[in-house]
């Protein structure tokens, strides 16, 4: 697949729009308020000191490594 | 020194954006962003005080997704048909050819260009920090960065001189993947 369709096609003004479009939509979703569940998790994982993976150990937790 | 987990909260935000852009499912995503900062909380240890801890929980993000994307599968697959049946039956209103078209575009990106996109594009990462997040070459985030470019132009037919037209709801609705209302 080592096309050279990437190189060949050159639209900076098209590549900075579609980075523009997509920096306004990650900036708007990331300054969102963030969810009450996790400002409660952490506020029970710091409370909990050594943490139990209660999010992994459901489905057996192996193989994330 | 500072406990470095009291400064996770700061990320949370992005930590999501990141999210929704690789599951472009809103509630997946905060699935994934739980588990990922559950592992960042008790991997602390792996942090290296003074490096960029953002790079740092977008790598666990990332491995996460992976892990979960597996065994998930068949799952994701079905969120992102309904969604773009969802889409294809939305009235009419301004950008909707727009928004169908980079939605469907974005959407066809295979995962690991649509991740250096954003990262390099949205996220504000350099090559290097994307390179390192993703343990691959700063070559191949290039590659893959230019190839996501060059296929989001390619799908939506746009030639040189074109523009994207794409407004604030339109974007945002591409990257979480839910129709924008």
């Amino acid at each position: 697949m080592a096309r050279i369709m990437a190189d060949r096609r050159r639209n900076p003004d098209l590549d900075r729009e579609i980075d523009d479009s997509l920096k306004r939509a990650f900036d708007k979703l990331a300054s969102e308020p963030v969810p009450d569940r996790f400002t409660a998790l952490l506020d029970r994982l710091r409370a909990s000191g050594p943490v139990p993976r209660d999010a992994a150990s459901s489905d057996g937790g192996a193989g994330d490594e | 020194m500072s406990d470095p987990r009291e400064e996770l909260v700061e990320h949370l935000g992005p930590m999501r954006a990141f999210a929704m852009s690789l599951c472009r499912n809103s509630a997946t995503a905060d699935d994934l962003v739980q588990e990922a900062l559950i592992k960042a909380w008790s991997n602390i240890d792996s942090f290296e005080p003074g490096s960029n801890m953002r790079a740092w929980l977008f790598t666990i993000l990332r491995n996460t997704y992976y892990s979960l994307h597996r065994k998930r599968k068949r799952e994701v697959e079905d969120v992102d048909g309904s969604y773009a049946a969802a889409l294809s039956e939305k009235p009419s209103h301004d950008g909707r050819l727009a928004l169908h078209d980079f939605t469907q575009a974005f959407n066809r990106l295979n995962d690991e260009q649509r991740e250096a996109l954003v990262l390099v594009g949205a996220g504000g990462f350099t090559y290097e920090e994307a390179a390192e997040t993703c343990g691959v070459a700063v070559g191949t985030i290039k590659s893959r960065v230019n190839r996501a470019r060059a296929r989001l132009s390619e799908l939506m037919g746009l030639e040189e001189g074109e523009s994207v037209d794409l407004t604030d709801k339109v974007t945002s609705g591409v990257v979480t993947n839910m129709p924008a209302v």
